[in-house]
Order: C-alpha cells, then structure tokens, then sequence
C-alpha cells in the first residue's frame, strides 16, 4: 500500500452557475476511514464527486499526490482511485463474475488482455465480499444487500489504494447497511485502504468514521474525530436540530438522538 | 499490495470465476459459429437460385475456379457481388445498432429510429435529384447527411446531460423531419427521378456497382476495426458516465468517437443500399436474446443483421415467383412482427421474475 495525498484546495463547485460548494479546503487522511454528513443539498455528494473527477471545478483544484485530477492520465488514476457512484447501472442479464471483472479495464491494454492476474484479483475481491457462490448468478437475481456487495467487489477488482463511495448504504435495509459498512471498516483496517463516503445517517456515520467531516450550504463546519465535532453545537449549527448526545453503548462512539417537538415524556 | 492471508483465494474460488466466465464466452462462441454456418448455408443458397438455377456442387466448383462460362457469370457477375453486398450492409446495420442501443441503454435508440437513416436518406436523395450526383459521391452525401442528424440530436439533448430517452425523443422528431424533407424532394422531382430514387429509398440490393461495393467494404472495414479497439471502453459506458469515469474511461471523448462509428456504420450501409428498415433495430436485441443478454453483443449482432439482409433478400427476389421486391419491404414485415415477439417475451421474462 503506497500512501497517497487527495485534498481539496479552495474548491468552489456548482451546477449552471448555481454555487454549492464555496471555496472549500479539505485533505482526505491516508489510510483511514472519512466519512462526510451534513444535511440534504449542502454539497456533500457534490464534494465526492469532484474528488472522484466526476465534476470539474469553478474554481480551485482537486490533486491526488500533488496532480491535478483532470489532468491526470484518467487510466492510470483509475489504478489508484476507485469510486462507487450512488446509482450505476448493471446492463440486462450481466453475472457477477462480468461486472466484477470490468473493475479490471484500468489495467488492460489493447494487447494486454484478460491475464491470471485479473482471475486473480476477481476470485479474491469475491472472496473479500463473500460473493463468490454468486459468481455466475444474474446481478437482477440478487438482493440490494448482495448487489452492493457485488459492485464494491467490482470496485475491489479495481485494486486502488483509494475508494470512493457516494451513499453505498441508500435503499439498503438496517441489517445490509450494516453489512456493507462491516465489509469497508475490514477493507481499511486489513488492507489499509483508504474509504472515503458520504452517508446519511449521523450515527452509522459516527461508529464508522475515523475522520468525520461536517457539511452545512456548501461549507465545512467541522471535521476530526468523531467524539470531537459531534457536539450538541455542531448537529444545532448544521442540521437545525436540536438533539441530545449520547454514548453509543456498542461502539462508544457518539450518538445523535433528535429531541423533534413531541415525545418529551417525563 | 499486501492481501490479509483469509482474503486469499482458494483455488477453488479460481475455478469458480473461471467457470462463471467461460459459460459466457462458450455460449458467444457457439452462437457466434452457429450463425456463421447458417449464413453460409444461405450464401450457398442465394447463388443456386434465380432464373438460373445452379446445383449446390456446381456453386462450390465454380467459387474454387472451376465451372461453365454460364454459371461463372450468374454467380460472379450477378450473385455474388448482391451477396456481399447484402452481407456488409446487414453487417453494418447490425453493428450500427448495437453500438446506439448500447452506448444510449435503450433499445429504441437504434439509427433507422432515431433519424440517423433518415437523414442519410434525405441527403442521399437530395443529390440525386437536386445535384444529380450518383456513385460515391452520393455515399459522402449520406454520410454527411447522417453526422449532421447525429449532431443535431448531441447539441439539442446535450443541454441537460444526455439521457437516453431525450436523445431517442429528439432523435425520433428529426426522423420526422428527415422524411418530410424526402417526401418534399419526391413530389417536386421529375416522375422518373422519383421512382429510382423510391426503390432506392425502400431499401434494395438490385442495382451494385463494383465501385460500390469496394466502398462499402472499405467503410465497414475501417469502422469495424475502430470499434473493436474502443469496445472495451463501450462495455464500461454500459455501467453508466460515473463508474465509467471510476474505471478510467475519459467519457466525453470516448461516446464521442463510439457515436461517430456508429453514425459511419449506418451511413455507409445506407448509402450502399438504401433505409433497410429494421435490420439495426432488430439485429441486437435478436443477439442478445441468443446470448442471454451481456454486453454490446458485437460480433453476433452483425452476424444476425447479415442473416437478416440475406435472408430477406432471398426471400424479396424469389418468395413469388415472377415478382421481386425490394428487400426493405421483406425487412419491414419480417422484423416488426420479431419485434413483438420480442416485447412479448421480454415482459413475460419480467413478470416471472
């Protein structure tokens, strides 16, 4: 595992001269586990999608090891980048040894075909996904749970040292999400892969996050260790919501229960 | 990188991905000979029959060298070149339509729907009968008139993101205007200009110069070779823009240069022999069906849209004897019915699921 710098550098985002994110700095910390929240259309995803070159800037820059993204020979950073976005799109009737064998194409060539190597790297992204008794299964005969263990080993075939990954746990019931979230904390702390997601849900957020990064309108408003930005303050300040915090009683990590306007029951 | 010892994979798991990749690769290739057999079978066929009928042997004797003066002018100087003819063009139209249906993720989006043809066709009849070109000239014009639809349809569906159901609902608005501009050319033209530029229009493999014919060759070869080393990057955009781009596929460029072979490949069968309706409409979904449904299905398609013109040319010069008929007409009433077929199963499959 080789260590990489991806960082942000007064980045300012939009869609059709529409600004969502504001001259944003942010360095993503190798080797560990980054997860960003904030309320809804405050730029988070919009933030990954420019760290994964899906989205050019208005201004500023996205660098991975000091190199701007965009000009990055877009092979050669797919071999060290990896992303998974929120909805893509299995064709009709592809198996899972297919579509897990396409996170290959970074290292093929046009005379460099399909090798014992790319086997290699499908079988034990498998493997890491406990997908392998589904290898010649049809992607639209499995489960959403399955699925998205399907498409992060399709990411895994990819080999990157860097994962990105847009809500992996959206449409996924509590058992699957956890799953899923199971699987990228094992695939950092074994391989030391580098996971960058945005979720949804503040608390999964805080249990899975080494580094935790706050968004509100398109602007960082905390970030470090779990335990250090949620605070009382920081949910109030980002989300509008007034909550209480406490321990997590299987993680310790902080847990975010919302006060709302009923339910006060003494 | 290091691989924790348990993520290893058993040689077991080796075998299993190995086994889930050959089925597919298997299957490709059986269908894939299949079909070749069958179009053999049929080429054979197509040089026995005609007003001369020539003997399965003797075709094969006089393909080899040997043969009557008689039967080497029917089969080289009137049958083969309508074959070939009619194998590059289904080729190409099979091709042309599994590129678009593909690259778009919708089976609607195949040229002869999306006005690709069509203006092919209109540019194509408008130098004939306003410049009065013919040969290779009118083949340039059909291809420009084809780059010039596809543009069209890229500028007005881009605005928002190209989606595919935009881009076929754009498409399908240009067709109609194409055709408009065809039917305005027709009624303003002399009446005999009229007829030749109308059986041309349905689609016919009668009337094939040898200069036609090298040009097609040409065309499909260049195109063909092109789309084999940017196929991978086809297979990718299948996985839609964003794990494309994740996967190192620079998309822009890439859909730009897979919609410019694939709006050659129709043109160049256009040109050569007129609108076949239907054949890059079908070819696809009838390959995909064979192959039970992965990838851009590339070389069975063209396969089948080269069955499909063979077949129905076959059929169009010999079914009523005494009458032949332009073998877009036998396109049009053996491929809509396939199509139905086709929609019935896929949502039978759909309900069951």
């Amino acid at each position: 595992m080789t260590s990489h710098e991806l960082r942000a550098d007064s980045l300012s985002l939009g869609y059709d001269g529409r600004r969502v994110v504001e001259n944003l700095d942010a360095v993503i910390p190798d080797g560990r586990v980054t997860v960003i929240v904030g309320p809804n259309a405050c730029g988070k995803s919009t933030l990954l999608r420019a760290f994964a070159r899906l989205m050019r800037p208005e201004a500023g820059i996205v660098t991975l090891d000091g190199t701007d993204v965009h000009r990055y020979p877009s092979k050669q950073l797919a071999t060290v980048l990896g992303l998974l976005p929120q909805q893509p799109i299995a064709p009709d009737g592809i198996t899972v040894a297919d579509l897990v064998g396409r996170g290959r194409f970074p290292r093929q060539g046009l005379f460099r075909q399909w090798t014992a190597e790319d086997s290699e790297a499908v079988a034990e992204a498998l493997r890491s996904t406990d997908t392998v008794d589904l290898a010649d299964r049809r992607i639209d005969e499995l489960s959403g749970g399955q699925r998205q263990r399907v498409w992060i080993a399709m990411a895994l075939a990819q080999q990157t040292d860097i994962l990105l990954l847009d809500e992996p746990t959206t449409f996924l019931d509590v058992t699957h999400q956890i799953e899923v979230l199971d699987l990228l904390h094992e695939l950092n702390r074994e391989r030391g892969t580098t996971v960058v997601m945005v979720l949804h849900d503040l608390n999964l957020a805080a249990r899975y996050a080494d580094h935790l990064v706050v968004m509100s309108a398109g602007k960082i408003v905390a970030e470090g260790a779990p335990a250090d930005v949620i605070s009382v303050d920081t949910v109030g300040a980002a989300f509008g919501l007034e909550a209480v915090i406490i321990d997590d009683p299987i993680s310790h990590s902080p847990m975010v229960v919302p006060m709302g306007r009923f339910h006060h029951g003494l | 990188m290091t691989v924790p010892e348990r993520y290893q994979p058993l040689l077991d798991d080796l075998a299993r991905v190995a086994v889930a990749r050959r089925a597919g690769r298997i299957r490709s290739l059986v269908v894939a000979v299949v079909m070749a057999a069958a179009l053999v079978g049929l080429a054979v066929l197509a040089l026995m029959l005609g007003d001369r009928v020539v003997a399965p042997g003797d075709v094969l004797t006089t393909l080899f060298g040997g043969g009557s003066g008689g039967d080497r002018f029917v089969i080289f100087g009137l049958r083969v070149p309508r074959l070939l003819l009619g194998l590059m063009v289904g080729a190409a139209f099979g091709l042309a339509g599994a590129v678009f249906q593909s690259l778009l993720g919708n089976p609607l989006a195949s040229p002869d729907i999306i006005g690709i043809t069509q203006g092919a066709s209109a540019a194509a009849v408008g130098s004939i009968l306003l410049l009065g070109w013919s040969g290779l000239a009118v083949s340039f014009a059909a291809f420009g008139g084809a780059v010039l639809v596809a543009g069209l349809i890229t500028v007005l569906a881009a605005r928002h993101g190209v989606v595919g159901s935009r881009f076929v609902l754009i498409g399908i608005a240009l067709a109609f205007l194409a055709q408009a501009a065809i039917n305005f050319m027709l009624t303003r033209s002399d009446v005999r200009d009229a007829q030749s530029a109308l059986v041309w229009l349905v689609g016919s493999l009668g009337t094939v110069t040898s200069e036609e014919l090298t040009s097609t060759a040409v065309g499909l070869v260049v195109l063909a070779v092109a789309l084999a080393v940017v196929s991978p990057r086809l297979r990718m955009l299948q996985l839609g823009d964003e794990a494309a781009t994740g996967l190192g596929v620079r998309v822009t460029p890439a859909r730009l240069v897979i919609t410019l072979i694939a709006v050659g490949l129709a043109a160049v069968a256009t040109a050569a022999a007129g609108p076949v309706v239907f054949v890059a409409f079908v070819s696809a979904p009838i390959a995909r069906r064979l192959l039970g449904g992965t990838g851009p299905a590339l070389v069975v398609s063209a396969l089948v849209g080269a069955l499909v013109v063979t077949g129905s040319d076959l059929i169009a010069q010999h079914a009523v004897s005494g009458l032949q008929v332009p073998v877009g007409i036998v396109t049009g009433i053996v491929g809509a019915p396939v199509l139905l077929i086709l929609l019935a199963r896929s949502n039978r499959s759909r309900g069951t699921a």
